[in-house]
């Protein structure tokens, strides 16, 4: 099954993660919350969600906790930076893939 | 009605029956007087139309993919240098799908500086996707831009309607002036597949990738490849949508003919000159002359020039003897754009039968020098009797 029937003639996307396909194993740094200092997560309450707001890629959902969603997130960091807390870290993804094979 | 005025006049009462609702251009000689125009109408009111001021031809047509993007009928209009500082963004229109009309008042391109007419300008676009008309008269600009619209619409492809500098622009015919029912009634409302608009988001023509992908809801949507093959496919059938034009706007209107070419005693003539725009007009004159000598000869225009109407042009052409080109521009390195596509097309349908012409190539009027008519007469009957040589012939040239 090819393209013919798509319903768009041109390059058209919509807001939504992974417009541009999966990140794949190309990302660097995996972004990673620790509830003891996420606000929502500590009161238990809709707050904050500046990483909600700031994350371009719209992998970020508006939930307590947080979820990240690792199939698209491409490892900017602006969630790390942006978050009054310092609840995100980036944490080198060779890390994980150690801890992969640790576990085989 | 009809009035007496000038072409470049001709080209904005089309563009106002045609109710376009915004217009970005920036002046150039010679298209300066339509753009001033169509700014008058505006400003008196006569026009419902944003007229968007802008610092540069760029930023002209940027502003039509913006405003077409948006849903808005969008005109622009330029010559020479102006139209090629817009070259990236002229890509851009056709990739984008956006149908756009523009009015290219040919004139040559520098260096050297040159204002005067010749048809380098839109030559050097033919390989962007847009579709290219040639005027020869009044009546053909205010026509074609009207019937441009229709076609760009039906078929998702900006559309450059060129006329002459000068010999078009600035001088002054009697035409006839379409009632605006009439263009109400052959032109709807524009109404694209898609408009941006903010309850529906969307980002156009970002990076595509060069293979086919998954959208976000999970269709298979194209790569860039089946982007342009669709581009180029639907080019090719702007043929048969022309034609359809054509007849629509000859039911309402009761002008028009052939949407591709228009010959002009050529049924009986055993040698064709073709050329395009006001030039053909001009060789109808040598036609008559040579005609009264005993020559069978013609002259044929060719009105559109892309998508190429190959099977028009070689089915014209089919067992004649010569076929002579005149051409006020060159794909420098070879011969005129024009001759090449015209062999192309004679050789694709005719190579085997026997019944091909022998093609020559004149070039004239270059940087506009001035053509006398007594010259084309006399060029084009040496053509006929030999072929004066392989290599393209540059007119008058005082080397």
């Amino acid at each position: 099954m090819g393209t013919r029937n798509y319903r768009r003639k041109t390059s058209h996307s919509e807001h939504g993660p992974g417009d541009g396909g999966k990140t794949g194993s190309w990302r660097v740094e995996r972004p990673v919350l620790n509830k003891s200092l996420c606000i929502p997560c500590k009161r238990n309450a809709e707050a904050c969600f500046i990483c909600w707001l700031f994350c371009p890629e719209i992998v970020i959902s508006r939930t307590i906790p947080p979820q990240i969603d690792l199939e698209y997130c491409k490892g900017c960091g602006i969630c790390a930076e942006e978050c009054p807390t310092k609840a995100i870290t980036m944490v080198d993804e060779a890390k994980f893939a150690q801890d992969d094979k640790d576990k085989e | 009605m009809h009035i007496i005025e000038n072409g470049n006049v001709a080209a904005a009462l089309g563009v106002k029956l045609c109710r376009a609702n915004v217009i970005a251009a920036y002046p150039i000689t010679p298209q300066t007087p339509l753009t001033e125009k169509l700014s008058e109408y505006v400003e008196a009111g006569e026009m419902k139309a944003e007229y968007i001021h802008v610092e540069s031809e760029h930023s002209a047509l940027a502003v039509c993919i913006a405003a077409s993007s948006a849903g808005a009928r969008a005109f622009t209009a330029t010559s020479a240098n102006g139209l090629l500082y817009m070259h990236e963004q002229v890509q851009w229109a056709a990739g984008a799908r956006l149908p756009i009309v523009m009015c290219v008042v040919n004139r040559a391109v520098g260096a050297p500086w040159n204002v005067w007419n010749d048809q380098q300008d839109s030559i050097s676009q033919r390989d962007t996707g847009w579709i290219q008309m040639y005027c020869s008269d009044h009546q053909q600009i205010i026509d074609s831009v009207i019937k441009a619209y229709w076609l760009a619409e039906k078929v998702s492809i900006p559309i450059m309607v060129c006329y002459d500098g000068y010999i078009l622009s600035h001088t002054y015919m009697p035409f006839a002036v379409p009632d605006q029912e009439k263009v109400d009634a052959f032109l709807p409302p524009f109404k694209p597949d898609y408009a941006l608009n903010t309850e529906e988001p969307a980002n156009l023509n970002t990076v595509t990738l060069p293979d086919v992908r998954m959208d976000v809801r999970g269709e298979l949507a194209h790569g860039y490849m089946e982007i342009r093959y669709l581009l180029q496919e639907k080019l090719r059938a702007s043929l048969t949508v022309a034609s359809e034009a054509e007849k629509r706007f000859a039911d309402i209107f009761g002008r028009g003919g052939d949407p591709y070419i228009e010959p002009y005693l050529c049924a009986d003539a055993q040698y064709i000159a073709v050329g395009l725009g006001s030039l053909t007009y001009q060789l109808r004159v040598s036609v008559d002359a040579l005609r009264k000598e005993g020559i069978r000869v013609g002259v044929m225009g060719v009105r559109f020039y892309r998508p190429f109407p190959d099977a028009a042009i070689a089915n014209a052409l089919k067992g004649k003897k010569g076929v002579i080109v005149f051409e006020k521009a060159l794909s420098y390195g070879y011969e005129g754009a024009l001759v090449s596509d015209l062999k192309s097309a004679l050789y694709e349908h005719l190579a085997g039968t026997g019944a091909l012409p022998v093609v020559q190539n004149f070039i004239l009027g270059i940087g506009g020098r001035d053509i006398r008519t007594e010259d084309l007469t006399q060029t084009l009957r040496a053509a006929t009797k030999s072929r004066v040589a392989k290599e393209p012939v540059w007119m008058g040239l005082k080397l």
